[in-house]
This record gives structure tokens, C-alpha cells and sequence, in this order.
């Protein structure tokens, strides 16, 4: 058999962060209590009419804009018909003919390559309620009916699981970086529909679509890609590719194998048509542009920024950039003149070591970029030793304490010319034979006299004026 | 007093002729006479509250709801067995507007099922009869609230018109029926049938009660998106206009006696009836003209209608499953409980209606039924907003005669008179304000006529009925039944 490729089409939902849902004034908050967060619209009473949260649709409107997609000239939603226990309305209103965003592309890194993807369209639409099923019973909680959700649908044009994860780790970071989603799986927020064929290496038609519905976790798409390309192969080598039918899957994390929902001969008419209860509403040029400036330099891009214009390496920049807010302080550092690789030093290791030990995040942190500067500042110019510097750093960050508190004290350098020379000229005159022998050529004494200095100072004399001094008090 | 009008009432109740808590009284005393007689309420508040008489000329007076608007603690069936034991939590925000300026509503009345039917025959506690004949049917949907009306119950009640549900019960119950531009008033709370052709309305016995009613309720709503902010427009100061030298005109191919050569006596009654009133309309300063329409895309208004507003029916009511309100079905299985609580649920008459309005929008069918039925539904307000940049208005008789037999009824069409009697539609399919009044008596039985305007033009467009209801003896006229 020919070598296969695997061709593979992302579905990738994600909530958006809002005051209140997409379409009702409920609360869009994740809360533990069921049927907390509800407002007549969201469990279809009679009568009730969707309106359109505006920041959501701006914030749809930004990811159509970071995904280098084109907007429509007008919003339009339209229903997609059907019944199901979790949709109270029987539809959901999504975007069908005019989505938010179409035909983009972007590049993500895989394995240290830039490798593009497109995207067919993203559109906003609101969430199902969720389910929950006992032996005998399910329960519903609607407190998830009318979120905002962005659904984004790329090109079947990934080809391995390696690039399915990297590029919804991609977007996840990019929903970060805009601010519009937690986009945390673990609260269900992002969750994905997963299309998988397989063909030979030189075929130009695409092979038997497989869509695999609902699955929640990265680690799932991982394994369901690999699962269903194994699956698929395995049936081709056996000469059975005719039993690959084109059907709709899920995901089963306890047997790890994609079990058969329906086939395409059962697929359901959604019956699309636009919602009447929305009137189309004008996407003007000045409103894009100005959600154009709320975007943030996105973290590929900070990344290259960072490796090619201040010489950090691959690792540091990845981890300067995996969260805005770091990346955000690391650049304010730069912006007032720390340089950038002290910077990144004493962000990668110092602060979120801390950080991480404490389980906080750099927004509820003290120390600013302008006392890392003042801190770092106080190396340079040999007033402190970097040790000292990390000695200081914890008193300021755990005890909340000033720099200066530290550098008036008994902490700081002695870098007074005058005392050392003081110091200095005692010791040479306690020690005549030492002095007496390093002049004769046992040169290597001079550390000797460096330990006496420090002996003397606790370690405080300045290192580099010590040398000096002694050079000429002892001679060459 | 209740069969006199809202500004007659309320001096009476400035002047302490008469109490808020009297008037209930009246209005209970006459909902249970009208109800054992034509069966036009659903509920009656016996326990309706008075209230303070204010300025708000609405405030301490009693008015009646259709009950397919939302009603906090109070049964809002539809008329449908899918919501028989309905109790909302919330006002729809016409009626709380209401609430808010002081009126008491006594009772909700029978409709067809969700509105989706013309008759008032397809109600779930049965049919609605005329008051002016109990053998004729007041026509629908807004059945109940015609009957209660043109009875006396009290001046006004809200109504609801996707076709024309509001202006022909009007007609046949000889009073007024006023469905202002789409968005004026706030459908928040009104069970929707076909959204884009929804719009809430009055039910009044003179112009200008019709006119303070959608005053006091009208306004943009934050719950309506397709409501918009009217508060440059006072529906009730602008009746006083003048009309001379207003325009209106009227469409040969479904007024001229020509095209029905099998005219039935009260339809060609009907027809002279309004051919009369327009001599008089035009004696008195006002300019009538008779325009053509390519007959086609009349023809088309009717299946027009059939497909978008079934369409879009479907969607609508896809709530309606039983599992959250209605009542639940006992079976186990899910689907099988949604299949039991609509099979149950619904009329066969709804029920055909799901069909073609899912046919429709089937992937297949789509483009062929339902795309092309808005294509044609633009054309015909294309047409229509050409004219009124001529016009001032649109006037037309309301059906082929009086109310019809309630034996004859089923919903059965005369191909004949198709779109005399559908072309109200044209006021659905533009969003345009639309108004009928009472203009003369067939076979001893109330007929109308209707004015359709710009949309936004309400105020215009109830100046003109305004003034054309003073030409004629038929305002404020009470239902008796006839003797046949």
C-alpha cells in the first residue's frame, strides 16, 4: 500500500467571557449551582426574544479580525433547526450564511516550524443547556443555555495529531491574549469536533470523511485523530476501505476507540433561515478599526520579536510569551531600559519561580518592572551582588519591604574608597611576612588579602575596588 | 358606561360619575353574560382590582388580553392544549405597560390556536361566536377580543395580526381593528407565530380609542429588537389634521365587480357598499384613485403568506415540547415524550401547518418555496412602497362581505375572491400600519374597510381613518344580535 496521509478539519468551540449570556440578560458566569443562571429566554418561555450582546459580537468580531478572516458588511444570525433536549428553543441561533468571519489564515509553530492554517469561517452563536445522565434519569441545567459561544471551523488542512493540538493550544492562547475567553477545558469551554480522513500520498481527491463529535480535552484530539487514523488505515491496508463510511463518531475516553452515532444517509436538515427577530445590523468600517487597536500583539509574534530582536533563545521567549501578562511585564522592563536578557533572567527563574510556588499570577504581584529596575540598576553599578540582589528581592516580595531599606543599611557594598584604603592599610601592616613574600613573587597571595578584606567587611567591600586598592598598596 | 368611549369613560371617572371598582363590576357582569353566549374568553379575572384614576386617560378602566400574550400569574393558553395549564411569570411588555398606566384586565379571550388559524373557530375551548349573528363566526385569530369589543365588555382589547387577524375580526364584528407599523409596539411576551409578520395590535370601537390605546402602550422596548423609539410620534394629537388633498387609492383588481363573475349577493353588496363610500370619501376633499397591479403577484400574496408564515411557525413553536411548560407527557423516552405532548397537542389544522412550513425549509425545497417566497414577498412591498410615495394611503373592502356562516367555514378558500380576501397580508408582508372601521351593513351584518399606510406613518395613516369614520354613522356601534 501507498503511504497514507492523514487530513484533518478542526471544529473548535469556545465560550466567550461576558457580564451576561448572548442573546439574554442572565448572568454568563461557570457556577457550580444548577439553574442558577437563567432568564426566561434561556429556557424558551413564550414569547421571549433574543437580543444581541454587543460585547460579544466585538469580541467575536476581534478573533474574526486576529485570524486575518474577512467580516461581513452586515451581522446576520440565523436558527439551526432541531429538536434535542438541551436546545429549549428546538433551535439554535448561530450564523449560517453571514458569519463573522471568513476565509482567514494564520501560521502556527509546530515543532519549531511555521506550518499556515486556514479557516473556513468563525461565527458566534449561543450554547446548549448541559446534560447530565443518572441510571434512570437526566437532569438539565441551563445555567450553559445561551452562552456566547465562537465557533471557529478550519480547512481540512492539518495532516498529524501533533498539528491538531498545537494549533487549538494556538487558539487557545489567542482567546488568552484577546481577553474575550478563559478558554480553560477543564470548565468545558472549549471543546471540539474533530474530521478525519486518510488518502494516498498522490491522490488528489480527499478519502472517506469521518466526523468525530464532542470531544472535550486536547489530549482527546490527540488520541482521536491517532485512533481514527490507525482505524482507517488499518481497514485500507485490510482492503476494507469501503467499510470507512462517511459518519458521525464520538470520542469514548474509557475504551479509547470512536464509537458510531449516526450515518450520512441519517444526517439532520437543520433547516436554516434568519432569525427574524434580529434585525441586520451595520458592521461599519470605524467600528473594526477600533476593535483592530484592542488587539494585542499576538504571542507569536512577540515570540519571533523577542529571539530575533533581543537574542533570547527559543526556550526563554516561549516562556515569556505562554501568558500576556508576563510577556506584558517582560516588556515593560524593556520599555524602561532593563536590559532584556537580565529581564528575562530574572523573570524566568526569580519571579515565577515565585509566582509559581505561591500559585499566584503576575497581576497580584508587587514587585513592578520599575523595582526590578531599580534592583537590577543597584547590580550594574556594583552597589549590590547578585546574590545579595536575590536576598533582597525576597524581603521585598515576601515582606513587602523597600530596596532601600537594604541598601541604607548593613546590607549594602562598602564601596567608600576612603575606609577601604583604611581597612586595607591595617591589614597590610598586620601582615609583614605575607607582604614581604608576595612581593618576593608568591603571587597567588594576593587572594589572601582579598579573604582578609572581605574577612573584615562580612563580605560587603566592593569586590572590584578591593582589587584596585590592594594593586596599589602591594605593587606589581 | 363601557359601551361608551375611553375618553367618556375617564371623564366620568374624573368626575366621580362612576368608580374604577364599579366598572370592573360591569365589565365581569357582561364577560359572563358574552361568555355563555359566544364562548369569547378563556379566563376571567373575577378577582381584577381596581385602581387610581390618573391622568392616563386608560387608568381605572377595564380591557381585555388575547391569550397568546404573556401573563404574569394568569393562564396564557394560546387557545392551545399544549399550554392549556400555562401560568407565565412574566408581562408582556404591551400589557405591562398597561399595568403600569393604571388599566385592569378583566379577562384573556379565545383565539384560533396560536393565531394560525382565521376563523375563531380553532380554539381549545371551541368556537367563538358573532355577536351580530350566532351563526356566523367573528373571523381571527383575535376572535374573543372582536366578540368582547363590539359586546360592550369594555372599549378596547389587545389583539395580535400576522395576516390579519386583528382587521378582519374587526370587520366582522363591525368595529375598529388597528395594527400599527411593525416595532411600534414591543411583541415581547406575545407567542410568537411567524415573527417577521407578527405584529400586536388594538381592538377599539372608534379611531381615536385605537389611537390613545397604541399611545399608551407603544415605545422602544430593550426586550424587542425590532421595536423602535416612537416618542417623537402622539398617535391621539394627530387625529385633528386636516385631510384635504390627501391621496389615496385603491386596486382595480381586487375592487372592480368585473373580476367575480360569480359574485355572491353580499358580495356584490359588499362591493357597491364601498364603491358608495368612496363617492362620499371624495365629496368630502379626499383623492381617490384606482390603481392596477400586475394580478400575478396578488395571486401570489396567498401562498405567500402559507409559506413563510408556516415556515417560520415551525421554528416558533419548536418549543413546545411539553418538558419545561405545558403539560409533560408520561412516557420515558425523551423523544417519544416530545412526539406524545405535540401529537396530543395540537390541532390537525397546526399540525398541517408544521408539515408545509418544514417542507418548505427542507434543504431541497428551500430555495424553490421558501427563498422564493420572500423574493416575492419584497416585490410586493417594493410595489407597494412605489404607490405610497404616491399615495398617502392604500383603501380596500375588508373580505367578500360579512361574516361568514360558521357552517361554510374550514377554511375553506373561494378561488374567486382569494385576494379579496388575503390582500391584508400586503400590511404583514411591508410592516405597514394598517387599520380597519366599520363602513356599512351587508344583509343586515357589519362590513369594513381598510387603510394601509407607509410604515412610520401611523399617524397619518389614522388621520385619514379618523376623519373618514366621522363621514360615516358607524362609530362606537355596539353588537345586536339580528334577527334572521
Amino acid at each position: 500500500m501507498k503511504k497514507q496521509i492523514a487530513i484533518i478539519g478542526l471544529e473548535m468551540h469556545c465560550e466567550l467571557k461576558s457580564n451576561s449570556k448572548v442573546f439574554s440578560p442572565a448572568c454568563n458566569n461557570y457556577a457550580e449551582v444548577p439553574n442558577s443562571n437563567i432568564a426566561p429566554l434561556d429556557m424558551a418561555f413564550p414569547g421571549t426574544l433574543p437580543t444581541v450582546n454587543k460585547k460579544s459580537v466585538a469580541d467575536a468580531l476581534k478573533m474574526s479580525i486576529a485570524l486575518n478572516c474577512e467580516q461581513p458588511d452586515y451581522l446576520i444570525f440565523d436558527r439551526k433547526n432541531y429538536y434535542y433536549p438541551d436546545l429549549p428553543k428546538g433551535y439554535q441561533i448561530t450564523q449560517m450564511a453571514s458569519p463573522i468571519g471568513i476565509k482567514g489564515k494564520i501560521e502556527i509553530e509546530v515543532n519549531d516550524k511555521l506550518v499556515p492554517v486556514y479557516i473556513h469561517d468563525i461565527h458566534l452563536e449561543e450554547d446548549s443547556a448541559s446534560l447530565d445522565h443518572y441510571f434512570d434519569t437526566s437532569t438539565i441545567d441551563y445555567n450553559r443555555s445561551g452562552v456566547p459561544l465562537l465557533e471557529l471551523v478550519t480547512e481540512p488542512c492539518l495532516h498529524s495529531a501533533e498539528e491538531a493540538v498545537a494549533f487549538l493550544e494556538y487558539m487557545r492562547d489567542v482567546y488568552k491574549y484577546c481577553d474575550v475567553s478563559e478558554a480553560d477545558t477543564k470548565k468545558g469551554q472549549i471543546r471540539c469536533d474533530v474530521n478525519v480522513s486518510i488518502m494516498d500520498e498522490d491522490a488528489t481527491t480527499l478519502g472517506t470523511r469521518v466526523e468525530i463529535k464532542n470531544v472535550n480535552s486536547f489530549k482527546g484530539v490527540y488520541d482521536t485523530i491517532n485512533y481514527e487514523i490507525k482505524r482507517q488505515t488499518e481497514l485500507k491496508e485490510a482492503g476494507r476501505y469501503n467499510e470507512v463510511e462517511q459518519e458521525t463518531r464520538r470520542w469514548d475516553e474509557e475504551s479509547m476507540t470512536t464509537i458510531h452515532m449516526r450515518s450520512k444517509v441519517d444526517a439532520i436538515d437543520y433547516k436554516y433561515f434568519v432569525e427574524p427577530n434580529i434585525p441586520k445590523f451595520k458592521i461599519t468600517p470605524e467600528w473594526l478599526e477600533s476593535l483592530k487597536k484592542e488587539i494585542p500583539r499576538l504571542h507569536l509574534e512577540r515570540k519571533y520579536d523577542y529571539i530575533n530582536n533581543y537574542g533570547l533563545s527559543s526556550y526563554d521567549a516561549g516562556v515569556l510569551v505562554k501568558e500576556k501578562a508576563i510577556s506584558d511585564y517582560f516588556e515593560e522592563c524593556l520599555k524602561i531600559g532593563i536590559d532584556a536578557k537580565t529581564a528575562c533572567n530574572w523573570i524566568t527563574t526569580q519571579i515565577l519561580g515565585y509566582l509559581n510556588k505561591e500559585n499566584k499570577t503576575i497581576n497580584e504581584f508587587n514587585f513592578t518592572p520599575n523595582k526590578l529596575k531599580e534592583l537590577t540598576d543597584l547590580i550594574k553599578n556594583n552597589t549590590i551582588s547578585s546574590k545579595q540582589a536575590k536576598d533582597i528581592f525576597n524581603e521585598v516580595v515576601i515582606n513587602n519591604k523597600e530596596i532601600k531599606d537594604f541598601i541604607n543599611n548593613d546590607n549594602a557594598q562598602v564601596n567608600d574608597r576612603d575606609a577601604l584604603i583604611q581597612i586595607i592599610d591595617e591589614i597590610i601592616n598586620n601582615s609583614p611576612n605575607q607582604v614581604e613574600a608576595y612581593q618576593n613573587g608568591k603571587t597567588n597571595l594576593f587572594d589572601y588579602f582579598v579573604g582578609q578584606v572581605m574577612k573584615n567587611t562580612k563580605g560587603k567591600a566592593n569586590p572590584v575596588l578591593t582589587k584596585e586598592i590592594l594593586n596599589e598598596k602591594l605593587g606589581k | 358606561m363601557l359601551e361608551k368611549s375611553l375618553k367618556e369613560i375617564h371623564e366620568a371617572l374624573l368626575k366621580k360619575e362612576i368608580t374604577s371598582a364599579e366598572l370592573i363590576k360591569e365589565s365581569l357582569n357582561k364577560s359572563h353574560e358574552i361568555q355563555a353566549k359566544y364562548n369569547a374568553f378563556v379566563t376571567i379575572l373575577d378577582n381584577a382590582k381596581p385602581t387610581d384614576v390618573t391622568g392616563e386617560i386608560v387608568s381605572g378602566i377595564p380591557f381585555g388580553v388575547k391569550d397568546n400574550y404573556s401573563t404574569k400569574d394568569v393562564l396564557s393558553t394560546g387557545s392551545s392544549n399544549t399550554l392549556k395549564n400555562y401560568v407565565p411569570f412574566f408581562n408582556a411588555t404591551v400589557v405591562e405597560n398597561l399595568f403600569n398606566k393604571g388599566a385592569i384586565m378583566v379577562n384573556k379571550t379565545v383565539m384560533d390556536e396560536f393565531g394560525m388559524g382565521g376563523t375563531g373557530t380553532t380554539g381549545h375551548t371551541g368556537k367563538v361566536l358573532n355577536p351580530w349573528d350566532k351563526k356566523r363566526m367573528c373571523a381571527g385569530s383575535s376572535a374573543g377580543s372582536a366578540c368582547a369589543v363590539a359586546s360592550g365588555v369594555y372599549p378596547y382589547a389587545l389583539g395580535s395580526d400576522t395576516g390579519d387577524s386583528i382587521r378582519k375580526p374587526a370587520a366582522f364584528c363591525g368595529i375598529v381593528g388597528y395594527k400599527p407599523t411593525y416595532g411600534l409596539l414591543s411583541r415581547y411576551g406575545l407567542f410568537p407565530f411567524a415573527s417577521s409578520l407578527d405584529h400586536c395590535g388594538v381592538l377599539t370601537r372608534s379611531v381615536e380609542d385605537a389611537a390613545i390605546v397604541v399611545d399608551a402602550v407603544k415605545g422602544k422596548d430593550p426586550k424587542d429588537m425590532t421595536s423602535w423609539d416612537s416618542k417623537n410620534i402622539n398617535l391621539t394629537a394627530s387625529l385633528d389634521n386636516d385631510i384635504k388633498g390627501k391621496k389615496l387609492f385603491y386596486i382595480k383588481e381586487i375592487v372592480d365587480i368585473e373580476n367575480y363573475p360569480h359574485a355572491s349577493a353580499e358580495l356584490k353588496e359588499h362591493l357597491a357598499n364601498f364603491q358608495e363610500k368612496i363617492a362620499l370619501f371624495r365629496k368630502n376633499g379626499l383623492i381617490i384613485e384606482e390603481v392596477s397591479i400586475n394580478k400575478d403577484l396578488l395571486n401570489a400574496i396567498p401562498a405567500v403568506y402559507v409559506v413563510l408564515s408556516c415556515a417560520e411557525a415551525t421554528s416558533n413553536m419548536s418549543n413546545l415540547t411539553g418538558i419545561i411548560f405545558g403539560p409533560r407527557s408520561n412516557k420515558t423516552n425523551i423523544n417519544e415524550m416530545i412526539r406524545d405532548h405535540r401529537t396530543l397537542g395540537f390541532s390537525p389544522l397546526i399540525k398541517r401547518r408544521f408539515v408545509i412550513g418544514s417542507y418548505v425549509l427542507q434543504k431541497e425545497n428551500q430555495e424553490r418555496y421558501f427563498k422564493n417566497a420572500q423574493r416575492v414577498r419584497r416585490l410586493i412591498v417594493d410595489e407597494m412602497k412605489k404607490l405610497f410615495k404616491e399615495y398617502d394611503g392604500l383603501i380596500l373592502p375588508v373580505s367578500s362581505g360579512p361574516a361568514k356562516l360558521l357552517e361554510q367555514n374550514d377554511d375553506v378558500i373561494d378561488e374567486n375572491t382569494n385576494v379579496l380576501e388575503e390582500h391584508l397580508q400586503i400590511g404583514n408582508f411591508g410592516g405597514f400600519p394598517s387599520i380597519t372601521i366599520p363602513d356599512g351593513f351587508v344583509n343586515n351584518l357589519p362590513v369594513g374597510l381598510n387603510i394601509t399606510g407607509n410604515c412610520y406613518e401611523d399617524a397619518k395613516v389614522l388621520n385619514i381613518a379618523y376623519k373618514l369614520e366621522e363621514l360615516m354613522p358607524y362609530k362606537n356601534q355596539i353588537a345586536r344580535e339580528v334577527e334572521k
